[in-house]
């Protein structure tokens, strides 16, 4: 139907919209990133004329590297973190009974629901000095009363791991539903252990919704802001707060821009990857997710 | 065959993970002391010093107007990019679309943040109400887009092309029996608009200018210097309405026409 004049003019005019907007605001913006990140900042914190290298050459500093390798060991010991807990948690929703499984997704779902900074908030004040899991591990001797459980990478990761943990569940949840439970069976019977079979039968089986998993939990770890912000203090800064200071202290767009050019392509190239794997296993005949 | 126990507690221990910290928060709205490590009994002084709070009041005002606005924009551009997507599919034109409007859903908060802030100050348009409602409706239009999309799913247009027989005109169609049809998604995807938007802090954190200062940025500033127990019960607040709203959609979006 795509050759009818008509029917492309309509289709034209429904998609027009939504096509400039997002070209005008998405598009557009991204380039600018790239462009900018070339370009000097003058003195009032705008962006000053001619063409230049040193934003992309002040990214090599060692405290930028080990800011950028700290937002990579946090964004992957949460997604690990993650993975744990949800592949185990995927694996009961899915087993459950018809009428229990729903409830449970509803269990799993509804903290998502809340607003954002308040659960963030929720976190800070449970591992604040004063705050309940501080005083309770300290009458359990546990820690002592200098011990601080705010402000440090540990403390970002937790709260990560809390945010992120329901966007894992779903993946999972989603294609071990559709998994066959009779070759696990089947393992078992011909006398795998329970880790054997788990291992190797059952992970396999749900593949593809690691990946996702892996995809949803690891993109936005990398830009964290908030998290680190609020609870990570100086030693648990992540690329994310980096640019906000740029941008908000040191009024250097051109630096943020380089900073942030770089997310941009830390995060295109899980993707890309992702893509690049699913086109391999396609060629090979595998189609992602199916058991062997 | 006995199944491991293992995965079970694993679950229950999920569950509690989630929702002790939100049930703490809530009790601790109640509770006068500043501290959530003692209990002094109940109380709704958090409750009054929220009521008195003209900051809060001023902040919920710019809110709802840029929600509201928000909603109303990216309710008929989400529609009519949803309508695109499910009727012309197949075409490269449709491919780009899509591509398009999947990226608000994969790229992180602050990337759309810092690239918007970008855009606006090359452009030289000055940062405040307007910057935040453009910023909004960019990122809701997908969700808009994706919640009527999953309606349209299940929509036989051979009901459109019975009105068309019958000589209804190319609006009329639209108008009468389209958008009847369509409304359950509609209505949800504006109620999600409606909670994203009042709900964004990161987005709004790097195009708001002065005066601009929505309800997430003065929570942001309150948790950040002085966190006064004020914000407990400003998030239980928060957490009933977010509740009462996405009950609401999910009513809509599950109910069959």
């Amino acid at each position: 139907m795509g050759s009818d004049p008509i029917i492309k003019r309509q289709e034209w005019l429904v998609s027009l919209p939504t096509l400039v907007w997002l070209t005008l605001f998405v598009v557009v913006p991204t380039l600018l990133v790239f462009v900018i990140a070339f370009r000097p900042a003058n003195p009032y914190g705008g962006i000053g004329a001619g063409w230049t290298l040193e934003n992309v050459r002040s990214l090599w500093t060692p405290g930028t590297l080990a800011i950028a390798w700290r937002t990579l060991w946090i964004s992957l010991l949460t997604t690990a973190i993650s993975l744990v807990l949800a592949v185990p948690t995927g694996y009961t929703i899915a087993r459950a009974p018809e009428r229990w499984r729903n409830r449970l997704l509803m269990l799993v779902v509804v903290p998502f629901w809340t607003s954002f900074l308040v659960r963030v908030f929720a976190w800070k004040s449970l591992l604040h000095p004063e705050g309940l899991i501080k005083k309770l591990l300290e009458a359990a001797g546990l820690v002592g009363p200098e011990t601080t459980l705010l402000y440090n990478p540990a403390a970002v990761v937790l709260v990560m791991v809390y945010t992120f943990l329901p966007f894992t569940i779903l993946p999972i949840y989603a294609t071990a539903e559709r998994f066959d439970f009779r070759l696990v069976e089947a393992a078992r019977d011909l006398g795998a252990r329970p880790f054997q079979a788990f291992r190797r039968v059952f992970l396999p089986g749900i593949r593809r919704g690691i990946l996702i998993a892996v995809l949803v939990v690891f993109i936005p770890s990398l830009g964290s802001y908030i998290i680190p912000d609020l609870v990570g203090g100086p030693g648990g800064e992540m690329i994310g707060n980096k640019i906000a200071q740029r941008v908000f202290t040191d009024r250097n767009l051109p630096q943020a821009a380089a900073l942030s050019a770089v997310l941009v392509l830390a995060v295109l190239a899980p993707l890309v990857g992702v893509l690049v794997l699913q086109r391999k296993s396609r060629k090979a005949g595998i189609v992602m997710g199916e058991s062997p | 065959m006995r199944r491991s126990r293992f995965p079970l507690v694993v679950t229950a221990l999920v569950m509690a993970f989630f929702y002790l910290p939100i049930l703490i928060l809530v009790a601790n709205s109640f509770n006068p002391a500043r501290y959530s490590s003692r209990w002094q009994g109940v109380s709704l002084v958090w409750y009054r010093r929220l009521f008195e709070s003209p900051e809060v009041w001023q902040a919920l005002k710019i809110t709802l107007v840029i929600a509201v606005s928000v909603t109303a924009v990216s309710v008929v551009l989400g529609t009519a990019a949803a309508y695109a997507l499910h009727r012309y599919g197949s075409s490269r034109l449709q491919r780009v679309h899509y591509t398009l409007i999947y990226q608000p859903l994969v790229v992180p908060e602050i990337l759309m943040g810092i690239s918007l802030l970008m855009a606006f100050v090359a452009a030289g348009v000055p940062l405040g109400l307007l910057t935040i409602f453009l910023a909004h409706v960019t990122f809701c239009v997908s969700f808009v887009a994706m919640t009527v999309l999953a309606r349209l799913q299940d929509f036989d247009f051979s009901v459109i092309e019975a009105a068309r027989d019958l000589g209804a005109s190319p609006w009329q169609s639209t108008r009468k029996v389209l958008i009847p049809l369509l409304m359950p998604g509609i209505v949800a995807g504006a109620l999600l608009a409606f909670t994203l938007s009042i709900d964004d802090f990161v987005i709004t954190f790097f195009v708001a200018g002065p005066g601009s200062t929505t309800l997430p940025l003065r929570i942001y500033s309150m948790i950040k210097y002085g966190a006064p127990p004020m914000i407990n019960a400003l998030s239980t607040l928060l957490l009933l309405v977010t509740f009462a709203a996405v009950l609401a959609s999910q009513r809509l979006s599950r109910s069959k026409r």
